[in-house]
């Protein structure tokens, strides 16, 4: 059967929308490659790795490395929490109690409250409470509110999915309630708690609006990166974006080849239950 | 012991709720309620709140001539962004849950369109800037090709750049969702469609499109909070030329002036959740959650 002409014209769309997606960051990962007398702009004077160097040097404005460290112990700090949080809140939301439906309401207006906003009141409640806003405190907890709601929604996705007949049956056979969950559960959902770990570190890691008013003096990269763009005059920061995005990159692959893995683990291992006719 | 237990166990889910709900609580409804407090708030140079209950900052917000005109601006930002993320996203969503035949196909499309969205949304702007400035790629071709003789000034700094990058951010918010609405769609549905003498325009209009309004409004409401509150964006590519709501309350606080900030927050708030609510009039999304 030929496709109809419809088919070509959304294929061509969908082709331009990848181009116009990568298209300028494949530009700046060009320049940041430009020789040591390159300017911000092509075309290309050279190709050298001199601005990966220059990013190694003292730099006369921004902390790159220490707000490449906060980002980083920031990025892991909000991973480790959002799946756990969100973990136990999906076992919680699986039986009925008090007050689930305000915390899912909570959850889902965190997304999509203006994040101008949250960072406003979060600087003014420690601003209130005269504490000193860093990103170990306000930031840590306004990347929170950004990253559970996704957290909570796909635990929501998983357990709608999850068939209890696998922790009845370990409970019948004698298995304890935290033996059932460490050796049933986490182990079925383990690649939905890879998806959730992938989340929790990338959005923390890239994110600029709920922190900027949060996170107090010292910057976090894509805050340092925004103050630097305004005077860049030297490929300096396309180097930082490649490196950057590169670790982006380094993340969401090994997550995928993670999940991928369990998979195939599973579908060389996994039992035959289910599977006769 | 067994009394204990059941008592335990009825416990449980309120144990399990409580870090996220605690983080909630603290990072999310209390600041959003002090934003509440703080807007009645006065201030001065040296200190930054005072408890007060003044309706100051509320006449400021709507006396200013510069208020509405920031509110036109990023209302008009928002609903150019909405008409194309819209567009863009029904199509791409409609080609890969309709004409994308193999699931893998589809899926290694829809992660095509994904990866970005996991990397910096601030490198992804900054990636705008050789392509569309003064001696940019965009212009350099431009004149290459003779289409104009002189630079154009209006590609980065602009109303345009700002939208460009909105585009650019946001439409895979709209793609996701209006997919995710497709793909539940009963095919037979469309096979009766056919039968009955629907071309495929005919099929995409009375059965598709309706179907999936679910989806078009969860992507709608992500990008309307995402644009109306927005900073970044206005900041890295909008220059010193643009100004919307959010780069305003930005600005003021980057001064410190909480109680005014917080006073055009509200209003901005307000503004989102009418925007909101009129979109959930038209579509219940309850339905599908």
């Amino acid at each position: 059967m030929s496709r109809p002409p419809i088919f070509w014209a959304l294929a061509l769309l969908l082709g331009l929308f990848v181009v116009f997606l990568y298209g300028p960051i494949a530009t700046i990962v060009v320049l940041s490659f430009q020789g040591p007398e390159g300017g911000l702009v092509f075309p290309m004077n050279g190709v050298s790795l001199h601005w990966f160097a220059q990013l190694f040097q003292p730099q006369s404005v921004g902390d790159i490395w220490g707000s490449f460290d906060r980002s980083l112990g920031l990025g892991l700090v909000v991973m480790v929490c959002t799946v756990l949080f969100s973990f136990l809140a999906g076992l919680a939301f699986r039986r009925r109690f008090k007050g689930s439906t305000t915390l899912l309401y909570l959850a889902v207006a965190s997304l999509v409250m203006p994040s101008v906003v949250v960072s406003l009141g979060i600087g003014a409640l420690f601003e209130m409470l005269g504490v000193e806003r860093a990103w170990y405190s306000s930031a840590l907890g306004a990347h929170l509110t950004w990253t559970l709601p996704f957290g909570l929604l796909i635990m929501f996705a998983v357990f709608n999915r999850f068939n209890p007949a696998y922790e009845e049956a370990a409970r019948d056979q004698g298995a304890s309630g935290w033996q059932t969950v460490r050796h049933v559960v986490v182990p079925l959902i383990l690649p939905s708690l890879v998806g959730v770990a992938l989340f929790g570190f990338t959005l923390s890691y890239d994110e600029i609006a709920r922190t900027s008013q949060s996170v107090g003096a010292l910057n976090t990269l894509p805050l340092e990166l925004e103050a630097m763009q305004t005077n860049a005059t030297t490929p300096v920061i396309y180097a930082l974006g490649t490196m950057t995005t590169a670790l982006s990159l380094v993340v969401i692959g090994t997550s995928l080849i993670a999940v991928l893995l369990v998979r195939r683990r599973r579908a060389r291992y996994g039992s035959d239950a289910g599977q006769a006719v | 012991m067994q009394p204990l237990m059941n008592r335990l166990s009825k416990l449980s889910p309120y144990l399990e709720a409580l870090p996220l709900s605690a983080v909630f609580l603290a990072f999310f409804a209390v600041p959003i309620v002090l934003v509440v407090v703080v807007s009645f708030f006065d201030y001065e140079t040296y200190q930054l709140l005072i408890p007060a209950f003044t309706l100051e900052n509320y006449r400021e917000v709507f006396s200013e001539p510069v208020t509405y005109q920031t509110y036109l601006i990023t209302i008009e930002f928002c609903a150019l962004t909405w008409a194309i993320t819209a567009m863009l996203g029904f199509l791409i969503a409609y080609f890969l849950a309709f004409q994308v035949r193999s699931k893998t196909t589809q899926m290694v499309l829809l992660l095509a369109c994904s990866i970005p969205f996991w990397t910096s949304i601030v490198i992804r702007m900054i990636a705008w800037i050789p392509l569309l400035g003064r001696n940019g790629l965009v212009n350099r071709l431009l004149i290459e090709i003779g289409l104009v003789n002189a630079p154009q000034e209006w590609l980065l700094y602009s109303g345009f750049a700002v939208v460009l990058g909105y585009v650019h951010l946001y439409t895979l918010t709209m793609i996701v969702p209006i997919f995710n609405s497709m793909v539940r769609i009963d095919r037979s549905l469309i096979e009766a469609a056919v039968d009955a003498g629907a071309g495929t325009w005919q099929v995409i209009t009375t059965v598709i499109l309706p179907l999936s309004k679910t989806g078009i409004a969860i992507g709608s409401i992500f990008v309307i909070a995402m644009v109306m509150g927005d900073f970044v964006t206005v900041d890295v590519l909008g220059g010193g030329q643009v100004a919307s709501v959010g780069k305003q309350i930005a600005t003021q606080l980057s001064y410190l002036q909480f109680p005014p900030a917080a006073a055009n927050a509200m209003v901005l708030l307000v503004a989102v959740i009418v925007m909101i609510a009129l979109l959930m009039r038209a579509v219940d999304i309850r339905k599908e959650l």
